[in-house]
């Protein structure tokens, strides 16, 4: 006993730790510290970057900004907040209705991948055990590949002497080639495409855990199948439905590659506004307006779901 | 707690030969690849009974249960429940309703809507559903916690909700899977009380599978016996008990000692059986449906035998049902005493002894001489 607490009194970090405590600062925390400081480092000081610049007048510079703290000759320190390049945002019909419209792509998306990516996650959650993880593989194989690559395939795909529309062309369905590419319908191909994995995993992982015998006391009640699906397995999926719904959702609002790639010059998504702003106009106070009311459009739903979420969680 | 037994012949139906079963089971077998899980099971099960079907693990009790609720399709037979063929009909067409061994109450759902469930899906007024599961909660005692979630009670609290929702739909027929299984012993004993007497006032026929031979012994009107996939005896639980048809019923329910023996006479009221293993011959009083020279085993209880310090004197003719031993091994349980004797032929036997004088200081001990006899109608003579 004496030996124990001689040894733990030898530590030289013990006495640190203790006037730490004082504070509510335990070892416990350091726990959080690597996270924390990731989170600190790699995301809130650029964040905190980019709503600054978005405070400030442009200007033909290097960067080409103008400094918010400005020192009169005089020695009068001057802070100047220009909030004029988010009232920009709300004048100019293009940047509403470009966040709109990425609202409503991400949106339709969405559903279009859950409608798909459930009977496949129900498919494989049912399948033989064997088969299951065979089938999860074929689900993740695509990210082995670059994203970039994959949607340069479909361009191959979509494109008007494109694969499909040869086939089809050759099977005598079509006689002259369907417009495909460089349409919202591309966009959409490709948005789905790309996120469905993340819709189908968080649905496999509540559909698999479901208990068969809910379904049969289901039936055994007099249900038939398809109101057991919507009485017992989707309430009870709902978490996984809305985790899928997230992870699909807000990617695909910031989109920029596929809209750009695949999509046409109507096609107005709000990451092209910003890189058309940030590249093209070489005006990074807007710029990041833009993005900063993005990050606000992107956030009330998450927090909307992950309530909603919780309290599914929580009901169970 | 089994139910009262009635002297009139109709509340027993199935000594009657002319009555009608109300689920009727027919050459039913379930294979799932090569291995047969119920095989070649016929069953008739009548109106208003309580049956059991017991048997361990693997035995194929739970899967004839599923046949009948319709969750598997028999590979071969039929099956009948109230004069109609179920072959085909899916488990939300049969008048049938099943309480799940893990009771699979929906955990999104208050108890009140895991009772109301199967009565929302036959279309009925809103109120008339509210009064029907307020009677069902009633039954099983639970009316305070209707706004209850499944997690919110305890395993008894939630063998009861299962209950009620099984019964709500008024079936005609109840299946029960091991329903008692998930509760520690006290609250067993109290639950079987209960479910015998709600099976008595709603008069519902139940099938209960379980393994826990107790629990059919008390609750049963009749037990089906089932090993590997196969029904093995079929009998009321004294008949399963007292007279048990083969090797396997007579030590898989309660336990008994065995023998293998020859059998040297076989007259009409009485047979001879010699048995090297016992080391002495077995008179049995009684006909039996063997043949001089057959090999056959003769069972009997611990409780059947008579173990005494001194010779007795009435033992069976010329020297047979009697035996010498000596005291291996006594285990006290309080109202009586199992003693493991070790026979002059090497074998052992259980006799047990009710502990009927208090603190017995005269009681036979360890190491002692001992003799052993028994009746002559005491033993079962097994051929199979």
């Amino acid at each position: 006993m004496t030996e124990i607490s001689l040894r733990s009194a030898e530590r030289p970090w013990v006495g640190f730790l203790r006037r730490l405590r004082i504070f509510n600062f335990t070892g416990r925390s350091l726990v959080i510290l690597a996270p924390a400081l990731w989170l600190t480092i790699f995301f809130l000081i650029p964040l905190a970057v980019v709503f600054k610049i978005s405070l400030s007048e442009a200007a033909i510079a290097r960067p080409p900004y103008l400094p918010l703290l400005t020192v009169d000759p005089d020695g009068t320190v001057q802070l100047t907040l220009h909030l004029n390049n988010y009232l920009f945002l709300l004048s100019d019909s293009l940047y509403i209705n470009s966040y709109l419209n990425s609202i409503k792509i991400a949106l339709i998306s969405t559903v279009i991948a859950l409608l798909i990516a459930y009977p496949m996650a129900y498919a494989i959650a049912r399948a033989p055990e064997k088969w299951r993880n065979i089938l999860l593989m074929l689900v993740i194989l695509p990210f082995w590949s670059s994203f970039l690559l994959r949607v340069y395939a479909w361009i191959g795909f979509l494109k008007g002497n494109g694969v499909i529309n040869n086939v089809l062309m050759y099977l005598g369905i079509i006689h002259e080639p369907l417009v495909m590419l460089q349409t919202d319908f591309a966009v959409y191909v490709g948005i789905v495409y790309t996120y469905l994995p993340f819709m189908i995993l968080p649905l496999y992982t509540t559909l698999v855990k479901l208990d068969q015998s809910l379904l049969e006391a289901s039936a055994d009640l007099g249900s038939r199948p398809w109101q057991t699906f919507l009485s017992v397995t989707l309430p009870l999926s709902m978490p996984g439905v809305i985790a899928g719904s997230l992870l699909v959702f807000i990617p695909s609002l910031g989109e920029y590659v596929i809209p750009a790639l695949l999509g046409g010059p109507d096609t107005l998504m709000i990451g092209r506004v910003l890189w058309d702003e940030f590249f093209s106009n070489r005006d990074w106070p807007v710029a990041s307006a833009v993005a900063i009311a993005m990050l606000l459009v992107v956030v009330v739903p998450i927090m909307f779901l992950q309530k909603a979420q919780s309290a599914v969680v929580e009901a169970k | 707690m089994a139910k009262k037994p009635q002297l009139a012949v109709d509340t027993r139906p199935w000594r009657d030969p002319s009555a009608k079963p109300f689920v009727r089971i027919r050459n039913v077998t379930k294979k799932f690849g090569d291995v047969a899980a119920v095989n070649d099971v016929s069953l008739d099960i009548f109106k208003s009974e309580l049956f059991c079907l017991l048997g361990g693990s693997g035995s194929g009790k739970s899967t004839l249960l599923r046949t009948l609720a319709g969750f598997e399709a028999p590979t071969a037979g039929t099956i009948e429940i109230d004069g109609q063929d179920m072959t085909g009909v899916p488990p939300y067409r049969r008048p049938v309703n099943m309480m799940f061994q893990h009771y699979a109450l929906f955990p999104h759902m208050t108890v009140e809507q895991n009772v109301a469930y199967g009565l929302k899906r036959d279309n009925l007024q809103r109120d008339e559903i509210a009064a029907r599961v307020a009677e069902l909660l009633q039954l099983v005692k639970l009316e305070d916690y209707g706004k209850r979630k499944p997690d919110q009670l305890s395993g008894g609290q939630r063998q009861r909700v299962a209950l009620a929702r099984s019964l709500a739909k008024r079936p005609k027929l109840l299946l029960l899977d091991e329903p008692l299984g998930a509760l520690d012993k006290k609250l067993r004993e109290e639950t079987q009380f209960e479910l015998v007497k709600i099976q008595e006032t709603l008069g519902v026929t139940f099938i209960v599978v379980t393994h826990d031979q107790e629990e059919a012994m008390t609750l049963a009107t009749r037990i089906g016996v089932m090993n590997q996939g196969e029904i093995a005896m079929i009998g009321e639980p004294h008949d399963i008990y007292e007279f048990p048809n083969s090797r396997f019923v007579a030590s898989f329910i309660g336990s008994a000692n065995m023998y293998e023996g020859i059998v040297t006479e076989d007259e009409p009221d009485h047979v001879r059986i010699r048995s090297a293993e016992l080391g002495c011959d077995i008179h049995v009083g009684h006909g039996a449906d063997c043949a001089p020279g057959q090999i056959l085993w003769w069972a009997i209880r611990p409780e059947k035998l008579v173990i005494s310090r001194d010779k007795p004197l009435d033992p069976g003719p010329d020297g047979a049902n009697l035996l010498r031993g000596v005291v291996e091994d006594i285990a006290y349980l309080g109202d009586m005493s199992v003693f493991q004797v070790r026979l002059e032929s090497g074998k052992y036997m259980r006799v047990t002894r009710t502990n009927a004088r208090r603190g017995d200081p005269d009681a036979i001990t360890w190491d002692e001489k001992v003799w052993i006899t028994w009746a002559d109608t005491a033993g079962s003579v097994l051929v199979s």
